[in-house]
């Protein structure tokens, strides 16, 4: 006889508003085994997971833990089955310490001292049994982002967890620190662990899973041993046809230097050095592609190029205007050397989104003709200049009187997109072009930045997407830890070679020009 | 979001709020119920205390005109993602700045110029007061919330001081200025309504009640048709994309404040130019703190602001008619209301969305994108 | 040498009078400011505590009935400030001015129609008062030894009990509360009903220990100062006590001041002394002297889905 799954969900929907995130999901996490659910940003993963831990209500469909119907009600029910959750935002209190962010929930009695006592206890035994050693008296704000994933992963194991989830938990971290992140939890399989694996990167998929299914769309579209699909396969699953990767595009006719910056470095309030002496060079008719897993100063790049931020040292060139330390500059004066900049974050940066889609489409150009005459707003002229730009860059629906939150992710990128590209800018800084865009917007948007090379304008594009890099880039940059680590051609450029300098190694000399 | 499907866009903009409103009558009807008075009777009293002659109707206006001024200040605020709860304090040290002004120029200025310079000096005034926590939010970080309370405060104390110490007319026992001179007075609406040739009969109503609505045209210019302030709704909105945008955000809240506090010190026009004619205690009254019920009410737009205004200041008036007519009625009821205003479309503003959603959105409207195309 | 001892007994004794109230306001405010919810109402909530406590002792004749109605009184503005704050995620700020607004109003409309004596409450006499226990002059009611017990008790409570623990993680962080299984609203909703009782006890010794009865606004702004007095001591309980004795201290100053000359200063006006608390704490929230962080989460109500 078969043991019963460690979890059944079958015929889970749920609904936010008009939005159905998922419809109908069914599937079978079996005891013991990591299974790995994967599937584009936005495919309904991490709301799925949400409800198996009692965070949403499922508008229907049923839970069954070892073969027994449960109803998931609040984490408490959860934690209770035998649940726990390491959330891709950590779920910890950063002035505790490891201790008191390890009892919190688990206290085990009214006074703290007893129920102290006995989690050190317990977290050093953890630590011996599965390799998790951190320092119970630390302030959790004074670890690594490594160390914190430690903690919350401790914190499932006090709990006495059987059952492990882990949402994407390679998103904030390095190469290095992610495969140390599979050797634990292989560990923990080892050990019984039953454990289920979120993400939407299909190297950590093939590595660590072995069992995979796959989400489109609020549905499972499908469920494979890992050990009988490859990567090309579940990719295709996950958009839903061919992905075409490779983009025509002729050669670069790179010209003259419009954007240059030297030895930018960016100190924050604790000292963190954010940006260590980068140089980089973006010329008229090219895209030069800055490779790199998030969080290794790109977001902090693109800020100073873009006049929002100030260097902490070093100087920048923006088509001939020089900026450092004694000249300093602000957006809209970039702006106004025609320098436009696609945020990295649309919603956070890019618009606003309570405004209407027309409003959006003048931020950053508000006080300009032909929006403002004589100091006062031009609303006509605003409505037209969105409804022309909706034209060019099909957004939809083609409403500029609609609040900006009700279009779509790709809908949204392409108006943020268009208002940038509207005013034909020398300088363009594209941040995540393609972050939560559907596929079909995916290659509008990456024609339209290959278009606007071809027109002569310096494009510089950060992305976390290797691929979308490897595709868009004449030349490419790795930055690791505030650093450029060195620069590959686009025509000699693989993954491998990319993948190692993204983890801070040195790169062959015979890969690498310039560095 | 299923909690929070959206009303269609006239529910919210008209509904929700009427049945705010409702819902703190209802519960004033209780506590007049309470202390023994029919409240249907003690409602009609003050609809014709309010509203039942002209010189009633003229005591409203010119409570509505202090409501209109604070309800703008505590708005344009909002807008720009700031609290002022600092209103009371502004209209006092705008007041002091618009008497200081009259006090030190009318024995040299003609009317026509006096009471320009007077109402740009209540504005400067009450523009500054908001200034300094607006400057320690933007650029020391301390919250605007706990300054501008801790400023109303200050303002009390620095009146009282200059009051009973500084600006005391000589030989005289309350703490009160001299009274201001003929050109440091605003004309009361009955002298000017009779020069052309109406009669009305008197109340303290005067022409400030036209700079109110001025302010409101301005405020609306300003916020929905310069570039200033859409950069300002921006910062509210998103501070973020402000910044990306190009706009200095620090740079923005002083000016979000500034203007603010400018409208707040307008009280002091109404309340000193035009009708005590000179510098008295406790003018403000707590007209500072009505206005953030006026702001709410009225959702921050100009036009609610005035319907909200035109409630409270009949409320006021009728309120004090009341309290005359009913000895077991005190002129605070009106307080009372207006802190159950606050309660209920501020901070139980979503209270009655479930019940309305039940109502109001059938399955077919609430699918609709298009439902929610209107803008704000 | 006597007249100097007497005179700083004196002081210190004046010192914990004035300062009785704002510990134990102070004491209610952490504890709802530490689990996140902002209480600029603890003004209102004493105001109308007080005004129970002083008309149910005049009409009973026991004070100890009017400490019951008081905490009553109170709890009842703290859960409607919950109401509106926990179950209806409303601004805490709004919510707060409104409950001032609205005990500001209520209770001389109340007090007018019950007593007919333009908002006040009769004049209270022996046992419709906590009296002095131990030191005839001093004024040490047992609300004074309340406060001065408070200080420590909500340093246990919030330092070494689950409770506080939990207390402190809801203020920093509520969604790591609530995935560790625990109730965000509960665990809020018990520390705005802390805060309660403490502001109730506040407001009783206002009316029916410090006072004969009820005055309109006899709060007249130590709601604020208490406000003021967490700040200033970093929303930590000793810290706190102390800002409220150096608060109190001030005011007893300024009471002593009144009209006096000092030598070589001229008249210290009275109103500068009283504004301190006020100028005191912005000049800290603005960290010109030290700095202050309040928990992060403070202000923000908690949205489970979104």
């Amino acid at each position: 006889m078969a043991a019963a799954p460690a979890i059944e969900l079958s015929g889970i929907q749920k609904s936010f508003g008009n939005v159905h995130a998922v419809r109908g999901v069914s599937l079978a996490i079996a005891k013991g085994a990591i299974t790995g659910i994967v599937g584009e940003n936005g495919a309904g993963k991490s709301t799925l997971m949400s409800i198996l831990y009692g965070l949403y209500r499922a508008d229907a469909g049923e839970v069954r833990i070892d073969g027994q119907p449960v109803r998931m009600e609040s984490p408490h029910d959860a934690i209770a089955h035998g649940i726990g959750m390491v959330h891709q935002h950590f779920m910890l209190v950063d002035t505790f310490t490891v201790l008191e962010n390890l009892v919190l929930g688990a206290e085990g009695g009214p006074l703290l001292a007893g129920g102290l006592a006995a989690a050190r206890a317990e977290l050093e035994r953890l630590a011996r049994e599965y390799g998790l050693s951190v320092d119970p008296d630390a302030r959790i704000a004074d670890l690594s982002v490594g160390e914190q994933q430690r903690v919350e992963i401790l914190k499932v194991l006090f709990r006495g967890a059987r059952i492990l989830i882990l949402d994407e938990p390679s998103a904030v971290l390095t190469p290095q620190e992610t495969d140390r992140l599979f050797r634990i939890l292989a560990t923990l399989k080892e050990r019984g662990v039953t454990i289920v694996l979120i993400t939407h990167k299909l190297r950590e998929i093939m590595a660590a899973t072995d069992h995979v299914y796959v989400m489109r769309q609020g549905q499972i579209v499908a469920d494979r041993r890992t050990a009988e699909t490859n990567p090309e396969e579940l990719a295709e699953l996950m958009v839903g046809r061919k992905v075409r990767l490779q983009l025509d595009k002729i050669a670069a006719t790179s010209g003259e230097v419009l954007l240059a910056a030297e030895k930018l470095s960016l100190v924050d309030h604790r000292g963190v050095r954010l940006l260590d002496n980068v140089d980089l060079e973006v010329r008229a008719g090219e895209i030069v592609g800055i490779a790199g897993v998030s969080g290794n100063g790109q977001s902090e790049l693109l800020q100073i190029l873009s006049g929002i931020r100030r260097p902490t040292s070093g100087r920048l060139t923006v088509r001939g205007r020089l900026i450092d330390a004694h000249h300093p500059t602000d957006p809209a004066e970039m702006r106004a050397l025609g320098l436009a900049h696609v945020p990295e974050d649309r919603l956070r940066q890019g618009m606003v989104a309570a405004f209407q889609a027309s409003e959006t489409a003048i931020l950053g150009y508000q006080a300009e003709p032909p929006f403002c005459r004589n100091y006062l707003l031009d609303g006509p002229a605003v409505g037209r200049h969105c409804a022309t730009l909706m034209d060019r860059f099909d957004v939809r629906p083609r409403a500029p009187a609609l609040r900006s939150s009700n279009f779509s992710g790709g809908n949204q990128q392409k108006l943020v997109l268009a208002r940038e590209m509207a005013r034909e800018p020398k300088v363009l800084l594209v941040g995540q072009p393609t972050r939560g865009v559907d596929i079909g917007a995916i290659e509008f948007i990456h024609r339209e930045l290959v278009k606007s090379r071809d027109n002569g304008c310096a494009v510089l594009v950060v992305s976390v997407e290797l691929d979308e890099i490897l595709s868009l880039a004449d030349r490419i940059l790795v930055m690791f830890a505030g650093r450029i680590m060195g620069e590959v051609p686009a025509g000699r450029a693989d993954e491998r070679t990319l993948g190692l300098m993204m983890a801070g190694a040195h790169p062959a000399p015979s890969a690498v020009e310039g560095a | 979001m299923s909690t929070r499907r959206p009303l269609p866009a006239w529910a919210e903009i008209a509904v929700l709020p009427l049945v705010n409103i409702a819902l703190a009558f209802l519960t004033i009807g209780i506590i007049v119920r309470i202390i023994g008075v029919d409240p249907l009777h003690a409602l009609k009293l003050l609809v014709v205390g309010a509203i039942g002659s002209s010189e009633s109707i003229g005591y409203t206006l010119y409570y509505t005109t202090n409501f209109i001024f604070t309800g703008l200040a505590v708005a344009v605020a909002f807008h720009a993602g700031l609290f002022n709860i600092g209103g009371e304090g502004q209209a006092y040290i705008g007041g002091l700045g618009c008497g200081l002004a009259i006090l030190a120029l009318d024995r040299f200025l003609p009317a026509p110029l006096m009471i320009p310079v007077a109402i740009l000096a209540a504005a400067l005034f009450g523009a500054a007061w908001a200034a300094v926590p607006a400057w320690l939010q933007a650029w020391r970080g301390s919250h605007i919330v706990i300054t501008t309370i801790m400023f109303n405060f200050l303002a009390a104390a620095l009146m009282v001081y200059l009051m009973v110490n500084v600006l005391i007319a000589p030989g005289s026992m309350t703490p009160q200025s001299r009274n201001f001179a003929a050109s440091g007075k605003l004309p009361s609406m009955h002298d000017t309504l009779a020069a052309i040739g109406i009669q009305v009969a008197p109340s303290a109503l005067n022409l400030s009640i036209v700079l109110a609505v001025l302010c409101c045209i301005g405020v609306w210019v300003f916020l929905w048709h310069t570039p200033w302030g859409y950069a300002l709704r921006t910062m509210g909105h998103n501070p973020e994309a402000a910044v990306y945008a190009g706009t200095n955000l620090r740079h923005m809240t002083v000016l979000a404040m500034c203007i603010s506090g400018g409208l707040a010190g307008f009280v002091g026009v109404n309340e000193l130019m035009g009708v005590h004619h000179r510098i008295v205690l406790d003018f403000p009254a707590g007209y500072g703190f009505a206005g953030i019920a006026v702001a709410l009410m009225g959702r921050s737009h100009p036009v609610g602001i005035v319907l909200a205004a035109l409630l409270f200041g009949a409320l006021q008036q009728g309120g004090a008619e009341l309290a005359f007519e009913i000895p077991t009625i005190t002129r605070e009821m009106v307080v009372v209301i207006q802190g159950l205003i606050i309660l209920f479309s501020g901070a139980l503003a979503n209270m009655p969305r479930p019940w309305l959603q039940l109502f109001l959105s059938s399955p077919r409207s609430g699918e609709v994108p298009a439902q929610r195309a209107e803008g704000s | 040498m006597d007249d100097l001892l007497s005179l700083v007994f004196l002081t210190l004794a004046a010192t914990l009078r004035v300062a009785t109230p704002l510990v134990l306001c102070a004491m209610g405010g952490l504890f709802s400011e530490k689990s996140g919810i902002i209480d600029v109402g603890l003004e209102g909530k004493m105001l109308m505590a007080a005004f129970f406590a002083a008309a149910t002792s005049a009409v009973t004749g026991s004070a100890w009935a009017g400490v019951a109605a008081a905490i009553i009184a109170a709890e009842v503005m703290a859960l409607l400030h919950g109401f509106a704050c926990i179950t209806h995620r409303g601004n805490q700020v709004v919510s707060g001015i409104a409950i001032n607004i609205i005990a500001a109003g209520l209770t001389v409309v109340w007090g007018t129609a019950w007593f007919n004596r333009g908002g006040q409450t009769p004049p209270l006499v022996g046992d419709q008062r906590l009296l002095p226990l131990l030191l005839p002059n001093a004024g040490d009611n047992i609300l004074v030894y309340a406060a001065l017990l408070s200080v420590p008790l909500t340093w246990w409570i919030v330092e070494r009990t689950r409770f506080g623990l939990r207390l402190r993680a809801v203020g920093e962080m509520p969604l790591a509360v609530d995935t560790a299984g625990i109730s965000v609203p509960w665990l809020r909703y018990r520390a705005v009903l802390l805060c309660g009782l403490f502001t109730g006890l506040a407001g009783a010794y206002l009316s029916i220990a410090q006072n004969a009865g009820f005055s309109r606004d006899m709060t007249a702004g130590q709601g604020f100062i208490a406000l003021a007095a967490i700040i200033f001591g970093k929303w930590r309980p000793f810290p706190t006590f102390g800002a409220c004795l150096i608060f109190g201290l001030l005011d007893a100053i300024a009471i002593r001041l009144q009209g006096v000359r000092v030598p070589g200063v001229g008249e210290v006006p009275v109103q500068l002394i009283q504004a301190l608390p006020y100028l005191l704490t912005v000049f800290l929230l603005a960290g010109f002297i030290g700095r202050a962080v309040a928990p992060r989460a403070a202000g923000v109500p908690y949205e489970k889905e979104h």
